[in-house]
């Protein structure tokens, strides 16, 4: 493991969003975004809140830390396919770099982009209407931390796919997050699911960080079970996603499809 | 001579598509050798097995008398490629991509080398151009200065002078050979211009359809095809015809 090639692209990528204006459009626009219109729609609702006395937090919470796991895994699988659509890919794993070093680069490019996006969505947050994140407490570290563990293990599971099938793939960098969203009990409590997707949501890891969110913004304290169970889970996705990202590599090198890519 | 490459029975199947069928070659060093062949011969697929981008079916394979299916990685220190179908960020300047590859291949004083390139590819002006206002010449240009940031010992180029004007494939293949004589640089070339091949080219490696159906100097392989130069051959192997 070499940090200068580690450094390398990691800073092809700051180089990529230094001029970009569209590229930091989208690390700015859909959160700010997203956060102006849910965020008045949780103001309107707040009118006619009955038992639910943090439904602001609760809401604004959640949407926030969801956002920054959909960054998390765009940060690797976008960052991906700029190399691809740059026709780069070739000239990057013609180097010496190796699969690990590429990887934990995206990683570090994909934090980059998430300080960005919960630095301006929690700065509108407050502006807007008051909400403060930082009322979650020490609690909002290992929350993150989680949802970022998750957010990497979707991007490298979503890569290895791209790397497979190419450029045809690259519709699901968008949409893989997405099919964790109804199971990852977001914006309403597990509870509310019926049974079965109860199921499938205690195996999801994320659906652990937003009940422990709840948890705390409730005033139910440090959410202890359910980040143990998000830190195990994730560690079998992040640890499935990786082994899964290797052999997706080896099996373009048997079918000779590294050079294809993006054609 | 030293070898450099040394590649024994190599075979690639595409599931039944045999896109290298036994071939087997070998490269001295501070040699050029010309792959050439028809479209679908084999030649990108040996250029791409040779970078470990992909896995052959079977066969040997030595780089610098390393193992190149064990000790990929570092092989691929003192190797580089260029290809007329591949480029770089476009949204990032010329010495901004040649500063991240510098970095790749973990190079000392980058900026000196990377001046000198750009000087050797006359392509100075350029260097605080972003890649997307280059023509493709010039991209290609910036591609070869990235092959040779390194100081590999051994360039393989895929097509490399496709997109450049006559004069400046010209200079280029002066360049390369200027490198051959002052390092000893071993090439592995691909081309579709005959021409550039006879004068690039120390020897040949001829391929039809995943085989080797000749090999030698340029002059050897036209004698033995009893044509006139290397273009004759050519079109009557792809024509089927010999």
């Amino acid at each position: 493991m070499k940090i200068h090639r580690i450094q390398a692209i990691f800073l092809r990528q700051l180089f990529l969003y230094k001029r970009s204006i569209p590229r930091l459009m989208g690390v700015l626009y859909w959160p700010v975004l997203d956060l102006v219109l849910w965020g008045f729609i949780t103001v309107y609702l707040n009118q006619y809140r009955g038992a639910l006395p943090a439904f602001i937090s609760f809401f604004l919470g959640a949407l926030i830390l969801w956002d920054l796991l959909f960054r998390a895994q765009q940060g690797i699988s976008i960052s991906f396919l700029e190399d691809i659509w740059s026709r780069n890919l070739l000239n990057v794993f013609v180097s010496p770099i190796s699969v690990s070093e590429y990887v934990i680069s995206l990683m570090f490019v994909s934090l980059i982009k998430i300080i960005l996006t919960a630095s301006v969505s929690i700065f509108l947050a407050w502006l807007f209407y008051s909400f403060n994140i930082f009322i979650i407490g020490v609690s909002l570290l290992p929350l993150v931390l989680n949802l970022l563990l998750l957010g990497w293990a979707i991007g490298i599971f979503t890569t290895a796919l791209i790397l497979r099938f190419g450029s045809q793939a690259e519709v699901l960098a968008w949409g893989v997050a997405f099919l964790f969203q109804p199971v990852s009990a977001v914006f309403y409590p597990v509870s509310v699911l019926p049974y079965p997707i109860q199921v499938i949501a205690m195996w999801v890891p994320s659906s652990h960080v937003f009940e422990g969110m709840r948890t705390v913004v409730s005033g139910g304290g440090f959410p202890v079970k359910e980040l143990l169970w998000a830190f195990s889970l994730n560690l079998v996705y992040l640890l499935f996603a990786t082994l899964f990202f290797f052999k997706m590599f080896k099996a373009v090198r048997v079918k000779g499809l590294l050079g294809k890519i993006g054609e | 001579m030293e070898k450099i490459v040394e590649v024994k029975n190599l075979k690639k199947a595409f599931n039944s598509f045999m896109a290298v069928d036994g071939v087997s070659f070998e490269i001295g060093k501070g040699e050029i050798l010309g792959l050439l062949g028809p479209n679908g011969a084999g030649k990108t697929t040996i250029i791409h097995i040779l970078l470990g981008l992909t896995i052959p079916t079977s066969g040997e394979i030595r780089v610098f008398d390393m193992d190149l299916s064990k000790k990929r990685r570092e092989i691929l220190n003192y190797l580089n490629f260029s290809s007329s179908y591949v480029s770089m960020p476009l949204s990032l300047t010329v010495r901004e991509n040649l500063r991240i590859f510098a970095m790749l291949y973990g190079i000392k004083n980058s900026k000196d080398k990377i001046d000198q390139l750009l000087k050797d590819f006359e392509i100075t002006d350029l260097g605080d151009k972003l890649v997307r206002k280059l023509s493709s010449g010039q991209v290609t240009r910036v591609c070869l200065a990235k092959a040779l940031l390194n100081e590999p010992k051994l360039l393989l180029l895929d097509e490399p002078t496709a997109s450049l004007d006559p004069d400046i494939a010209d200079k280029t293949r002066r360049l390369l050979k200027r490198f051959r004589d002052e390092r000893g640089l071993t090439i592995l070339y691909t081309s579709h211009n005959m021409k550039e091949m006879e004068e690039m080219s120390d020897r040949i490696v001829f391929l039809d359809k995943g085989k080797v159906i000749a090999t030698g100097t340029p002059e050897d392989v036209v004698k033995k095809f009893k044509k006139e130069n290397l273009e004759e051959v050519f079109i009557r192997v792809a024509r089927g015809e010999v």
